[in-house]
């Protein structure tokens, strides 16, 4: 059958079982809109701002495993979603952005609204397309559809010109598209894998390092069968919490630049290091010649080579997909004659168990100004630790991840590797629209709210009943806390003056607005927030917290792992 | 160390963009870059010659892999192999010197492509050090103009780069 470019890309999403489409109407792509109006298999969410639409596309990604849709127009549109696609690829995330272009023969014209999207989008996307003829276009979603899902995952980038959505041509979706260049690895080398078990099982002090990897990989599972079967420490990522249960003993927590101190302790000092699904990071190890004069020996299952020996060399490499791999070692352990040795694993339990008594996420609960950290405390309490939680990025981000136990993946959504403030508003919406009937809470600063807050009129008119969770220090208080420690308590443009009143405005888009002064109210808001009464209502908290609270322990840039500041040396 | 990383990928728009964009986002050196369409049309080769440590090599490979219109890389400079560049080279030929030049070209097995009566242009093929060393060899205030086209490169004997 005959079908219009608008049309077959109308179709192609809902051949993929699209549910939502994260918008903004423009010019080059009214011919889609006008589809989009004529059909209801999927829903159009219409956002504020570009920027929020893939945001929220992101978080629905994150949340569900499923491809996230975005659609913006040529031009601004494009410049204006950049930040959410360079977020969803620093943090490999599925989705599939299509964007409006000026007809073919404008291209290169410097016509209105025009940019080079595959130009400007090429360094921060998986792969991305310019579709010139409407027979490639059919085939062409289905490879970002592919593209986006498979191997590593990530934004994909489809720019279809209006004259290109105006065209007609036979239209089938194809079930599947062979791309010869692109074959990502799914099965973990045996003989690596081999080596590896033998490696875990002769350890005298393992540590088992997951990252989001065991997340995107849907992992989860098969690393808490194989990390029980072991008796091994484990920590999480930033990226990686969820990916085993921060309630279990066996995790010592988030490790990193704010991990815990045991956490850091026993990546530093531990003989066998199994990394899964995570990229040893510059804020995860620190500075990598301090990491490496302790030996140990470390295997590092992922699905990227690249990832693999890019800053810290590793002795036994599985590149695979982490599920696979996972499940393959389970195997070979369950049939190893040998058991992990329990004389040297003790010893090294009862130095981790030393470490962790340092209680190094201590802070002051008498305070008479409310604690940021007791805010999320409160919040893991009144939400029975099962809400899904997004945050924006700075010194709540850290309390969020360390302060919120989670015990699912799929349910702490932020921005780690770009560090994109502004996220946490249109995460909460994507997440919340992908589970209507979960508690969703959107932990942010007052700072990193502003930077979205005009999507508060998106959730007004989807009826997106989030959680705001504000902890408002009237400071962006990660650059606060640097400037401290760095820069002689110079505090150079990182006081928020002149802030809205957050209930008015709040109130002002038609939600809920509170406003917490004293400790002693924390809880009790958090549950009128959380209530029945308010289950169909965006409730915007507004913590007044403390000023100079900061996040610890801490490892400066450029120094060890174990080099942490904690709060008790203060 | 100097590596030769041939690869093959799909003959699409932009892919050239691809890999430029790939190596200048990265940090990793370009000596030279050449690229063009293969016996198969839907199919470019591309010779880069990039300067690295073991560690950069490997990333440089393991990141053209990852680029999805890549098909293959292959570090030529593993094993046995040729390296070939073309370099035209416009220079003055004049009196005394008009003879010495093609003296000089002969030696280096280069071919006199276009005549004047001031000038020469000469066509050379070689290594890149071949190349050099003829620059070196001429007075530089001869050279009016040079054009080289970076190096190509395929493996010795049964070693190819093929899809």
């Amino acid at each position: 059958m005959e079908a219009t470019g608008a049309e077959i890309v109308v179709r192609c999403l809902a051949e993929e079982g699209v549910e939502f489409v994260f918008g903004y109407p423009g010019g080059a792509v009214l011919n889609i809109y006008d589809e989009i109006f004529k059909q209801n298999k999927f829903k159009h969410v219409l956002v504020r701002h570009e920027q929020a639409a893939v945001h929220a596309a992101d978080a629905y990604a994150r949340s569900t495993g499923r491809v996230g849709v975005a659609l913006v127009t040529s031009g601004p549109g494009v410049t204006n979603a950049v930040t959410g696609i360079a977020t969803a690829y620093m943090d490999s995330i599925p989705i599939v952005v299509v964007t409006g272009q000026v007809p073919t023969p404008a291209i290169g014209l410097d016509a209105f609204q025009e940019v080079d999207t595959v130009g400007i989008t090429r360094p921060c996307v998986k792969h991305n397309f310019l579709v010139k003829d409407v027979k490639d276009l059919a085939v062409t979603m289905k490879k970002a559809f592919i593209i986006a899902a498979t191997g590593r995952p990530g934004p994909v980038v489809v720019d279809v010109p209006k004259d290109v959505t105006a065209h007609t041509t036979e239209f089938e979706y194809p079930a599947t598209v062979e791309i010869r260049s692109y074959n990502p690895v799914a099965k973990g080398h045996s003989g690596q894998l081999k080596r590896a078990v033998q490696m875990l099982l002769e350890a005298e002090r393992p540590m088992i390092y997951a990252g989001g990897g065991v997340v995107l990989g849907n992992a989860s599972e098969q690393l808490v069968e194989l990390t029980r079967l072991l008796g091994f420490p484990i920590t999480n990522t930033l990226m990686g919490l969820g990916g085993y249960p921060a309630t279990d003993r066996q995790n010592l927590g988030m490790l990193g630049m704010h991990g815990t101190y045991e956490a850091n302790m026993a990546m530093q000092h531990c003989d066998v290091l199994l990394a899964v699904g995570a990229r040893f990071d510059d804020r995860v190890i620190g500075n990598p010649a301090h990491f490496a004069r302790e030996q140990r020996r470390i295997i590092h299952i992922d699905i990227d080579p690249s990832s693999i020996s890019k800053r810290v060399k590793v002795d036994v490499p599985i590149v695979g997909d982490v599920q696979s791999v996972l499940t393959e070692m389970l195997t070979l352990l369950k049939l190893a004659k040998e058991k992990p040795d329990a004389a040297a694993l003790n010893t090294w339990w009862t130095q981790i168990e030393l470490w962790r008594s340092k209680n190094c996420l201590n802070y002051n609960r008498n305070s008479p100004i409310i604690k940021p950290q007791y805010v999320v405390e409160k919040l893991w309490e009144v939400t029975k630790g099962d809400a899904f939680i997004t945050s924006d990025v700075g010194q709540h981000q850290m309390w969020a991840a360390q302060y919120y136990k989670f015990d699912k993946p799929r349910r702490w959504i932020n921005s780690g590797g770009l560090g994109t403030m502004g996220v946490g508003l249109p995460y909460a919406m994507g997440v919340q629209l992908a589970h209507p009937h979960a508690q969703v809470a959107c932990i942010t600063g007052e700072s990193s709210i502003q930077m979205c807050i005009q999507e508060l009129s998106t959730c007004k008119q989807y009826r997106i009943p989030v959680k705001i969770v504000t902890l408002n220090n009237r400071y962006m208080g990660m650059v606060r806390q640097w400037q401290e420690f760095f820069y002689g308590s110079r505090y150079a443009e990182s006081y928020m003056e002149s802030l809205p009143d957050f209930v008015k405005l709040a109130e002002a888009y038609g939600h809920v607005g509170m406003r917490i002064d004293k400790p002693e109210d924390v809880e009790a808001a958090l549950k009128e927030a959380f209530s029945p009464a308010l289950k169909e209502r965006l409730v915007f908290m507004d913590f007044q917290t403390d000023q100079t609270e900061n996040v610890f322990p801490m490892v400066e840039g450029g120094k060890g792992l174990s080099e942490m500041i904690l709060a008790e040396e203060l | 160390m100097r590596h030769i990383i041939s690869l093959l990928m799909e003959n699409e728009a932009g892919a050239l963009s691809r890999v430029a964009g790939l190596f200048s986002a990265r940090g990793y050196n370009i000596e030279s870059l050449t690229v063009a369409p293969t016996e198969d049309a839907t199919l470019s080769r591309m010779t880069i010659v990039t300067v690295g440590s073991e560690d950069v090599i490997e990333q440089i490979t393991k990141q053209l892999n990852k680029l999805v219109d890549v098909i293959k890389v292959m570090d030529l400079t593993e094993g046995r192999h040729i390296e070939r560049e073309l370099m035209l080279v416009k220079v003055k030929a004049v009196g005394l010197g008009r003879d010495e030049m093609k003296r000089t070209a002969d030696i280096f097995r280069g071919r006199i492509i276009d005549v004047t009566d001031a000038t020469y242009t000469i066509e050379l093929t070689g290594t890149g050090s071949k190349l050099d060393a003829f620059l070196e060899a001429i007075d530089p205030a001869f050279i009016i103009e040079t054009v080289r086209t970076g190096a190509s490169g395929i493996g010795r004997g049964e070693r190819s780069l093929k899809v």
